[in-house]
């Protein structure tokens, strides 16, 4: 009988109970949206900070001491030491590789530009554009382009380069190929010079092509970048690297991050290790890079946090906010589902049904509702969130799984909630004044 | 309606009565209304409130998180440097310049740095800055440092260049074209970049012993990009022999990561305001539906339609008015609280929200007024009021 009475309900009253279905829906949709939105905004938000570029530097060891002045080395080029290029793909082979978005190595010489007697000086940068390297099994590239978004390449007209490479048409500009011969031309220097893409630098009695116009808003405005392997053969010593940029995902630091690993316990160590701090990080990456010190970029690793932390905190609030008008929105609409069915609660109580009978079926038809609203919810809530991480972040929100059970239990407490004041008031209500349709 | 109850004579009462506005009637049944079913209509009035009050709180933070979220990013140091043309020393009065253009206590905050290469004592090269070092401080909250001169002849040396003057932290003499300065290590710096080679100084000191002035000033500007470029222009013409540039690195990292936040907010606020609209929805419908009763008396009685629409209307529009005035309020505090609570400052108010907090609240309410009368219109009142 009782499930016939559900059953019934259901059937006869499909207008009402759709109505109720359809606040539950968009309640579950919405708060499933914004906990995923809210969960995954930390690790979105961190790729974007990566937009300030590299918060580590590996320097070598031993090196002596910078002498720069307004981006002009005054330290004679072969001086100090410097870190093998080979050992960078190890990199990719340490411990939180995958939080590891991209590195570049630099070596800036001074080379001679022109020949004779105006030759003058000027600063050349070697470094990866998006040099193809594979660690082990894996393929991956990796440089400037990653690792310093905030640098554009233009055709010295105001046209932004191609994105695509230089070879595939010859006539246009862009970033030059990792193994090529090819060169970025900062655009205060291209100023000075008269030069535009397509044309030939004498760099060092090398005749080098100019592949476009580099705008950086720093002191690199004023040098020339070259493929890695050109600066190498300039300064004569292949293989020599004077300092690799780390762009990595990092956990916002606290007081743990900062302790001294040196001290710590084995247990704690291993904790402190497997955490994404950046000074775990910046102790892996001297761990696979020999003779190297590694160390933040505070101007980044620092703000970083505290940015972060910022937004979280807001979305946290703003889901909760959410949270709690979809809550309201369900019982809203459950207490007046329920309102309405005061004459059959008088019926029912009439015939004979107990107070508990009533309630019951009351509560099944709720908890029914609750399931079907939370299921149809959370698929459309996991579509809306998808739709959101890809509009703004262009990147998947993944779901996690847990969340299915959690916002389940969530719709049916909610509607529970909601509808428990209201079937208290019918059950208590006279079931005479309710048969006369009065109240 | 206490009055006409403690009247007694009758020709009293039919003169109050006369006098009375013609609109008595109507208004005392919208009040009779709310106070006859005060449960119901208190439950109605919370549904409004409350969405009023987080539709209030999204809109003001929304706006008011861009500006609380500028200031975090300012922390990233400055946005914009000033360097004199070819490498030249800017003009004397070039930090004065940049400070009056941002007004005293302004939007902006200007550090000077000056550079020369000095030798130490076995003849290696060093870096030497003279910066002001209360600015210094105040800009680049990043340096990690152990303790800031505050005497003279004090440097505060960066880590890697303190193995070369000063392994021990003891006084080091420093020579500049043949000029010597004994200065006294007051404390490390540390940032992970090009200042850990280098001596800081205090700038003044730095022009007694070197002769060399400022070559470049870093500004942070705070404000949104527009109102940079514009400090930018003004401060371009202000100091036409030096290069005023921004700092890309930060501005656009800065724009980016904002324009995400702001989006993701923009969308979050969006589903919690039309969430708090379905809520209002679901309990008003209820409330005008559960009078069904009223509504077929009404009609019985010879109501016309258009009083007893303009009825159900003025209720709705009124317990809109209210929910969204009380609401208002509430939301405002709620956004106080967070922007307290958040980012450790206080949220602006912003009244210039309330038209369409206002306006919104009364659209909602008529538009759950409005769909289950059109509803009802259909049947015939007996029917309602047999109770079917």
């Amino acid at each position: 009988m009782f499930p016939r009475i559900v059953y019934e309900s259901f059937r006869h009253q499909a207008r009402r109970k759709l109505l109720a279905g359809v606040a539950i829906t968009l309640g579950v949709a919405v708060a499933t949206a914004m906990i995923a939105v809210a969960t995954d905004i930390g690790d979105k938000i961190n790729r974007e900070l990566r937009s300030y570029g590299a918060n580590l530097i590996v320097t070598p060891q031993e090196d002596t001491l910078d002498v720069e002045v307004g981006g002009v080395n005054l330290k004679p080029p072969s001086d100090g030491a410097f870190l093998n290029e080979a050992d960078l793909p190890k990199i990719r082979g340490t411990f939180w590789h995958n939080n590891i978005v991209g590195f570049s190595p630099m070596l800036q010489v001074t080379a001679k530009l022109g020949s004779g007697p105006d030759a003058k000086d000027v600063t050349l940068v070697g470094t990866y554009f998006n040099k193809p390297l594979h660690f082990g099994k894996q393929d991956f590239a990796t440089g400037v382009r990653i690792t310093h978004p905030w640098w554009k390449v233009t055709c010295g007209d105001g046209r932004l380069a191609r994105s695509g490479r230089v070879e595939d048409s010859p006539a246009a500009c862009g970033w030059p190929n990792d193994d090529s011969q090819d060169i970025l031309v900062g655009e205060r220097l291209a100023a000075k010079l008269v030069k535009k893409p397509g044309d030939t630098l004498d760099v060092a009695n090398r005749q080098l092509t100019i592949s476009g116009i580099l705008s950086t808003g720093a002191a690199e405005d004023e040098d020339i970048v070259a493929p890695l392997a050109v600066a190498q053969q300039i300064l004569g010593k292949p293989g020599a690297v004077r300092r690799v940029y780390v762009s990595a995902l990092t956990k916002p630091q606290d007081a743990f991050a900062t302790q001294d690993p040196n001290t710590m316990t084995p247990e704690v160590r291993d904790r402190w290790y497997c955490s994404p701090y950046v000074q775990s990080i910046a102790f892996q990456l001297q761990e696979v890079i020999p003779y190297s010190h590694a160390e933040q970029i505070r101007q980044v690793a620092q703000n970083e946090g505290t940015v972060l932390s910022r937004i979280n905190g807001l979305m946290l609030l703003v889901t909760l906010a959410a949270l709690l008008a979809s809550a309201l929105a369900v019982s809203a609409a459950m207490a007046t589902a329920i309102f309405e069915r005061r004459v059959e609660v008088g019926l029912m109580k009439a015939l004979g049904a107990g107070n508990l009978t009533v309630s019951a079926i009351f509560f099944a038809e709720a908890l029914l509702l609750a399931l079907v609203g939370g299921v149809a919810g959370f698929s459309a809530g996991a579509l809306l969130a998808r739709q959101i991480g890809r509009s703004i972040f262009n990147s998947q929100i993944s779901i996690e799984p847990v969340l299915f059970p959690v916002v389940l239990a969530i719709a049916v407490f909610v509607t529970f909630a909601g509808s428990a004041a209201a079937i208290r008031r019918a059950v208590k209500f006279d079931p005479v004044f309710a048969l006369r349709g009065e109240g | 309606m206490s009055t006409t109850g403690t009247l007694h004579s009758p020709k009293q009462v039919a003169d109050r009565r006369a006098r009375a506005p013609h609109t008595s009637m109507f208004a005392r049944m919208l009040l009779r209304a709310a106070v006859l079913r005060r449960r119901r209509a208190a439950a109605a009035l919370l549904a409004m409130i409350v969405a009023a009050a987080v539709a209030t709180a999204m809109m003001n933070l929304y706006v008011d998180v861009q500006a609380k979220l500028r200031t975090e990013f300012r922390n990233y140091g400055a946005n914009v440097v000033i360097v004199g043309k070819y490498g030249q020393s800017l003009a004397a009065d070039a930090l004065t310049k940049v400070d009056s253009a941002s007004g005293p206590g302004g939007k902006a905050l200007a550090v000077p740095f000056s550079y020369a290469v000095a030798r130490t004592k076995d003849g290696q090269s060093v870096v030497v800055v003279g910066t002001d070092f209360t600015r210094a401080r105040q800009l680049n909250h990043w340096w990690k440092v152990s303790h800031w001169p505050d005497e003279p002849n004090q440097a505060l040396i960066g880590m890697r260049a303190a193995t070369l003057v000063s392994p021990n932290r003891q006084p080091f003499e420093l020579t500049f074209q043949g000029k010597a300065i004994e200065l006294a290590p007051a404390g490390m710096l540390q940032t992970g970049a090009g200042e850990d080679s280098r001596v800081y100084l205090d700038q003044s000191e730095f022009q007694k012993w070197t002769g060399v002035s400022p070559s470049t000033i870093e500004v942070a500007v705070s404000g949104t990009t527009a109102e940079v470029e514009t400090s930018i222009r003004q401060l371009a013409q202000l100091l036409p022999p030096a290069d005023v540039r921004p700092v890309r690195q930060i501005m656009e990292a800065e724009a980016n990561v904002l324009n995400k936040t702001r989006a993701t907010l923009y969308a979050s606020a969006t589903l919690v305001v039309l969430t708090s609209a379905l809520c209002v929805l679901a309990t008003l419908m209820g409330w005008v539906f559960d009078r069904r009763r009223d509504f077929a008396i009404m009609k019985a009685l010879g109501a016309s339609e258009r009083l007893v629409n303009g009825f159900f209307a003025a209720e709705a529009a009124a317990m809109g008015a209210v929910g969204a005035i009380l609401g208002f309020f509430i939301g405002i505090g709620v956004a106080v609280w967070i922007g307290r609570a958040n980012f450790h400052a206080p949220v602006v108010p912003r009244f210039g929200v309330f038209p369409y907090v206002l306006a919104g609240s009364v659209a909602v309410a008529l538009i759950s007024a409005i769909l289950p009368i059109t509803m009802l219109r259909r049947v015939q009142p007996a029917i309602i009021l047999r109770g079917e």
